[in-house]
Parts: C-alpha cells; sequence; structure tokens
C-alpha cells in the first residue's frame, strides 16, 4: 500500500469516488434497469472496470493491480453501489473474496500466475464456500477434495456463487478431512475449462439481479497438485480471514445502498408538494430523514475504523463483524424509509429507490447473516 | 508534438451561484470546481494525439494554489508535467501574458485550449495569445487531425461543415466532439503525485478590465396553462402580459 499524508489520501479518495461516479453515470446507469430486469450479467463492464483499474484496487502494482488500502477499495465500492449495488456486490465479491484470498495465501509462483489476469479484469473471480446444506455452518462441507497421485480430485457442489457461471476462475474450500473435525479444509483453485467442473443452475433473485449468483459443480474433476492455496487444512482458516475483510466490502456495498437511498429520499422530499407544501416541511418525514443522516454516519465511521484497522494490519474480526452488521441494517432500514418517502412513486421502477429496496437486503445476508456477525462479536467480547 | 493545454478552475456546472461584497465577486463557499468542460475536450485530444504521435502535453494553469486538485486530474488523465502560475487569474488579457511568456520560451507545437472557460465564458484567451506570439489562433476546433505537421481541423457552421488546415504552431479552442472526456483511472490518480508541478511566479500584472457589478438572472416564473382549443387567451396573453406579438 502506499503511504501518504492524511491530506493527500483524502484527496486521492476524493478522486478515486470522482472518476467511479463518472464512470458510473456514463456506462452503468443507462443500463442497470435492463440489466435488473432481464437479471443480464454485464461481463463487458468488468472489462472497462479493469481498465479503470478497479478489478485489482488492493492488488500491488507489480503484479497488475492498483495498489491500494481498505479505505481507497471501499470509497470506489460506495461509489458504484450507489449508483448499481448489483454491479457492486460482483466487484467486492472479485476483489476482496477471490482476488484477495489468491493475494493473501497464494505462493509468489501462484500469484504471478493469476492475479495479473485477475487485476486488471481479462479474467473475473469467483469464491466458493457455501454449499446447500451448509452456510453459516461452513465447517461441515460436504464438496471433498482426495489427493490422487500428482491431482487432488475434487466432488461436490457449491451454490449461491458470484460468477459460479461467468468466473474464469475459482477458489473453491472443499473437505480434506474427516466432517467436523477441525482443520479438514482445504483451498483450491479452479480454472474454467477443467473437466468436471461446471456451472450450475442460475438464481432466480429478489434484487441484486444483475450480479450473477450460481451453482458450481464439481464431478471428478482433476486439478494438479500445485492449485493447493497455502497448505492441507488451512482452507477453513483462510476463509474466516478471508471472510473479515470481505465483511468491510459488504459494508461499503451497504454504504453504498444507503446513501444513494437517503440522497434520492431527500430530494425527493424538498421537491414533492402535498398539502400546498414540500412534504420535508412535514415532521413526520423531516425525522426519518434526520434518522437515516444518523444511521449512515454512524455506519460510515464503523466501516472507517475497520478500514483503518485493516490497514494497519491489526486484527479486525470483531470491528468489521460490527461495521458490516451495523451497515447493512441501516443499508435496509434507509432503502425502506426512502421508498416510504417517495409513497406510490417508491413503488414503481421509474424511480431508484425500490432497487435500493431489493438490492439492500441481500447485505444482511451476504457472507455472514446479520446473526452470525453477532455471534462473531458476542464470542468476541465475552473471551476478552 | 509538444502540446501545450491551457484549463481553467471552474465551478461543476450544477454549481448553484452566488455573490458576495456587494455583488463584485463570485461566492467560492461550498463549490465544488472541476476542469473547464471545454478544457477537458482539449486535454483528451491532447492525451490521444500524444498517444498517436509521441510527444509530451504540458497542462497549465494559472490560479492560486487552490486549483492544484484539479491540475492533478489533468495529470492523471494523461498530462505529463504541468505548471501554475500562481496568480488570481483577474482578466483574459491578463491570464493570455502568462500563458504567452510560457509559451514564448518553450516552443510548442500546439497550445490547445477551450472554446471559452465556463465560469466567466469570454472567449478570449486563445485569440490573445495567437496575437501576443504572432501565430494563428482558431476557435472553435470540433474535429482535430495531425498530418506531417499540417492541423487538419473541422467544425461545424450553419447548415454545413467547415474543414481548414493550418501549419503548426497553433493556438486552439476546442470543442466536442474533438475527443470524449477521459477518466482519469486508479493508476493514474496514483501517477499523477509523481508527475512534476511546476510552481512560478506572473511576470506583470496587468489588467484590462475590472468587474462593477455581477447580477444573476432572473428566476423562471411560473407555467402557465391554457387549454390547446383557447387559441384567444394564448393570443391575449401573448400580447398584452408577455408583449412579444
Ligand atoms: C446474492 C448472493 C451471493 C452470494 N455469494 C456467495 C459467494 O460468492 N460465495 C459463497 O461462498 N457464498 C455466497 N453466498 C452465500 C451466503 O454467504 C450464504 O447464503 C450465507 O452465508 C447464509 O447461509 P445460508 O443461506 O445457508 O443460510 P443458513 O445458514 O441456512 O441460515 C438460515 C437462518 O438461520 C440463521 N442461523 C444460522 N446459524 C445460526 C446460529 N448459529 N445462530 C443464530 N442464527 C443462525 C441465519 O442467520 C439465517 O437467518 C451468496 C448468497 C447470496 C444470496
Ligand atoms: C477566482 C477568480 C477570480 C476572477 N476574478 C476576475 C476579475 O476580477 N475580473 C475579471 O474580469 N475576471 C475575473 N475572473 C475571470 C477570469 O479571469 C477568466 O475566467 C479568465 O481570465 C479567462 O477569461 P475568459 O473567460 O475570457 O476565458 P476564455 O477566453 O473564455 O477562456 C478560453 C480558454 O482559455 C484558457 N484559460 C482561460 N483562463 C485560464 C486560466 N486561468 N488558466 C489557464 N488557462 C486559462 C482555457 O483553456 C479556456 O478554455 C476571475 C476568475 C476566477 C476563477
Amino acid at each position: 500500500m502506499h503511504t501518504e499524508t492524511l491530506s493527500n489520501r483524502e484527496e486521492i479518495i476524493a478522486e478515486i469516488t470522482q472518476s467511479v461516479t463518472d464512470f458510473g453515470e456514463k456506462h452503468i446507469r443507462p443500463y442497470m434497469m435492463d440489466w435488473d430486469e432481464t437479471q443480464t450479467f454485464p461481463r463487458e463492464i468488468f472489462t472497462q472496470m479493469g481498465e479503470l483499474g478497479l478489478m485489482g484496487m488492493l492488488v500491488p502494482e507489480q503484479y497488475g493491480g492498483s495498489g491500494f488500502g481498505y479505505k481507497e477499495y471501499v470509497a470506489a465500492i460506495v461509489a458504484v453501489s450507489k449508483i448499481d449495488s448489483s454491479i457492486g456486490l460482483s466487484m467486492a465479491a472479485h476483489n476482496s473474496l477471490c482476488t484477495n484470498h489468491i493475494l493473501q495465501f497464494a505462493s509468489e509462483e501462484q500469484k504471478k500466475r493469476w492475479l495479473p489476469k485477475l487485476a486488471t479484469g481479462e479474467w473475473i473471480g469467483a469464491w466458493g464456500l457455501t454449499e446447500p446444506n451448509t452456510g453459516s455452518d461452513a465447517g461441515n462441507m460436504r464438496t471433498t477434495a482426495v489427493l490422487d497421485g500428482d491431482e487432488w480430485v475434487l466432488n461436490g457442489a457449491k451454490n449461491f456463487i458470484t460468477h459460479g457461471i461467468s468466473g474464469n476462475i475459482a477458489v473453491v474450500v472443499a473437505r480434506t478431512g474427516e466432517p467436523n473435525e477441525s482443520g479438514n479444509a482445504s483451498a483450491f483453485v479452479v480454472e474454467r475449462g477443467t473437466m468436471g467442473f461446471t456451472g450450475g443452475k442460475k438464481e432466480n433473485k429478489l434484487g441484486m439481479r444483475a450480479s450473477e449468483t450460481a451453482e458450481m459443480i464439481f464431478d471428478n474433476c482433476r486439478i494438479p497438485k500445485e492449485n493447493m492455496l497455502g497448505n492441507v487444512g488451512d482452507g477453513f482458516r483462510q476463509a474466516l480471514a478471508i471472510l473479515d475483510g470481505g465483511r468491510i466490502s459488504i459494508s461499503a456495498l451497504s454504504l453504498g445502498i444507503a446513501e444513494g437511498a437517503y440522497e434520492a429520499a431527500l430530494q425527493y422530499a424538498k421537491e414533492r408538494q402535498q398539502f400546498g407544501q414540500p412534504i420535508a416541511n412535514f415532521q413526520g418525514i423531516s425525522f426519518k430523514l434526520a434518522d437515516m443522516a444518523t444511521e449512515i454516519d454512524a455506519a460510515k465511521l464503523l466501516t472507517e475504523r475497520a478500514s483503518d484497522l485493516k490497514d494497519a494490519g491489526k486484527k479486525v474480526g470483531k470491528e468489521s463483524a460490527m461495521a458490516k452488521y451495523y451497515s447493512s441494517e441501516v443499508a435496509v432500514r434507509v432503502s425502506n424509509e426512502a421508498v416510504q418517502i417517495f409513497g406510490g412513486y417508491g413503488y414503481v421502477k421509474d424511480f431508484p429507490v425500490e432497487k435500493f429496496y431489493r438490492d439492500s437486503k441481500l447485505c444482511t445476508i451476504g457472507e455472514g447473516t446479520s446473526e452470525i456477525q453477532k455471534v462473531v462479536i458476542s464470542r468476541a467480547i465475552l473471551k476478552g | 508534438m509538444k502540446i501545450l493545454v491551457c484549463i481553467t478552475h471552474v465551478p461543476d456546472t450544477t454549481s448553484k451561484i452566488t455573490f458576495t461584497n456587494d455583488n463584485t465577486e463570485l461566492d467560492k463557499g461550498g463549490l465544488q470546481f472541476v476542469i473547464g468542460p471545454y478544457d477537458d475536450y482539449a486535454l483528451a485530444r491532447a492525451v490521444e494525439i500524444k498517444e498517436q504521435l509521441g510527444g509530451t502535453v504540458t497542462a497549465l494553469n494559472v490560479g492560486q494554489q487552490e486549483t492544484e486538485p484539479t491540475i492533478r486530474k489533468a495529470l492523471a488523465i494523461g498530462a505529463d508535467d504541468a505548471i501554475r502560475i500562481d496568480a488570481e487569474p483577474t482578466d483574459a488579457y491578463f491570464v493570455a501574458q502568462q500563458i504567452a511568456e510560457v509559451a514564448k520560451a518553450e516552443n510548442y507545437d500546439l497550445i490547445m485550449m477551450g472554446r471559452e472557460s465556463s465560469d466567466y465564458n469570454g472567449g478570449q484567451v486563445h485569440g490573445m495569445v495567437g496575437e501576443m506570439l504572432g501565430i494563428p489562433s482558431l476557435s472553435p476546433v470540433m474535429k482535430l487531425d495531425i498530418d506531417k505537421g499540417v492541423a487538419k481541423m473541422a467544425r461545424e457552421i450553419e447548415g454545413g461543415k467547415e474543414y481548414l488546415e493550418a501549419s503548426l504552431p497553433l493556438v486552439l479552442g476546442c470543442q466536442e466532439p474533438i475527443a470524449e472526456w477521459k477518466i482519469p483511472n486508479m493508476r493514474g490518480i496514483m501517477g499523477a503525485r509523481k508527475k512534476p508541478l511546476k510552481v512560478i511566479t506572473p511576470t506583470n500584472n496587468d489588467t484590462l478590465t475590472t468587474p462593477e457589478s455581477y447580477e444573476l438572472p432572473a428566476p423562471r416564473t411560473d407555467v402557465k396553462l391554457i387549454d390547446a382549443d383557447n387559441t384567444a387567451e394564448l393570443v391575449s396573453l401573448l400580447k398584452n402580459e408577455a408583449k412579444v406579438i
């Protein structure tokens, strides 16, 4: 990460926000309702985002990335998500799950092999932990990997995987030990085109409809031994560490949604006249706006704290869980109230808030539900 | 190809403008500043020409320290280095003298500007710089290609298009569709901080104009809707109220 004086860093962050916003207004906003309606995953937009440097935000320049810290990364996710949170989710999954897993746990040789393609958006990444029967309880997974000579043989299925069909490469956590045993999982990289690796059913979703969510199926899928990340048995521990950082991404995604919905509602409340005056004049509406603004600020501060700790290389498990838990609930509440402020116009697709409302709910579920965040937080505070 | 691009630091085009000091000064409080929209087109085309033919692009602004973020954006977009002439740009003549002074020493092949600034919209600086340097100036330029030292240009004119050619060096006032605005990428944003930004003091302080006062346009009045069948009332309103017929 680059070390900069604070004011310089703030200026860079403002420039990142401006660039991403300009890009989004031009290349995303005009098409996003179409993508949403038809559940189109716009692969080519990620190539353009790669050219802009958004697909390797945390990847050092030597591997073709932008070499930023979490604060800069958060600014970019917020700016994208304020326009289209589906694109924000895909950007987050690519950067902080798949790409970051390789960045954190791969050998030098593996990094050189995969990171440049991911960081430039030439390849898009998927990250597979969740299974049909093991979501929150990911330690109990059924997908297995068995060593056979120089190859690992993968069998099983992952579901709800972002870019499960379109991902050019996937980091997959599979069981290499006995069920329920600790240290029973390992992480592997599987490239698209490998025999026995296929995309399955694409989910039809409430929101985040332009972000592809699909099954990944492994049927006697053989991958070279050197595609393992780290050591046998490290997989689950690696996945949890990746989720600690990933939660900052979902906080940022939530913030973008909340800010987008709030700003739309604020403007509408000043313009919409009822009973001969702007509806913002009614305390029932202005107090909603006050709550929204306050909660967004609090969510922002929690997210900033988690990013600062992460950038300083400190432990961030509890703080990122707090940020993710709070921000995601704020995204849901704020977008709900935004629809309310828009009244009937909030319920129709000509205005932006119904989409924020639908998209927001993913944030309290993906990368650990709110309940699981509370498990993480309570364990940390009860331990200490 | 050695190109100078002159950029202004102007309020974002969606800004709400107010004045202070007895309406003799722009109130800069709360305003967000950007590269002048026409200058942004000039810069984008300059960067494309550099990519195509090689050479350098220098961004120049006459302004005080507050303009540096705007200058760095020009560097992020693709200028190689930048010059800030450290002075409040008080009028077009003053600005033109500063630019001409730099240009005399540097022998640029092309000096590209916006057709006009988007704050005071004078449309004068390029013409003045051309005169001061004794080289041609053209504005507005909507298309520009360089072919063996000759600039081939086009612009839209009443009822048609005009094609022009001129040999370098030249001063140009540019506007769309000469290029598409460039969005700085992440690498550009970081790289901008490593590129040289030279600050120089102005050579002299001659100005030819001083503003007396500024006035905002009258606020928009309410719209009157008249039934499509009621032409009599329309005519009467146009005659008696709007007094246009
Ligand atoms: C759009 C989308 C994209 C996704 N992308 C990915 C991806 O890229 N990669 C990936 O691996 N996964 C991905 N997921 C999966 C996601 O992480 C899981 O859905 C999530 O972890 C929850 O698991 P589950 O759906 O099986 O719910 P379950 O674990 O079955 O939970 C059901 C309910 O029980 C509650 N619950 C469970 N355990 C406890 C407990 N101990 N205490 C209290 N309450 C509990 C939960 O909070 C929830 O309310 C994605 C999901 C979605 C919807
Ligand atoms: C803070 C501030 C205070 C000002 N105070 C006064 C004042 O007191 N009196 C007054 O008359 N005007 C004042 N101005 C106006 C300012 O001087 C004009 O914008 C400037 O002189 C250019 O004049 P113009 O509008 O004719 O530019 P134009 O001729 O319309 O500009 C054409 C092109 O010239 C280039 N250019 C113009 N200005 C600059 C610049 N500063 N640096 C680099 N390139 C440039 C750009 O490429 C621009 O697109 C002020 C402007 C600012 C921002």
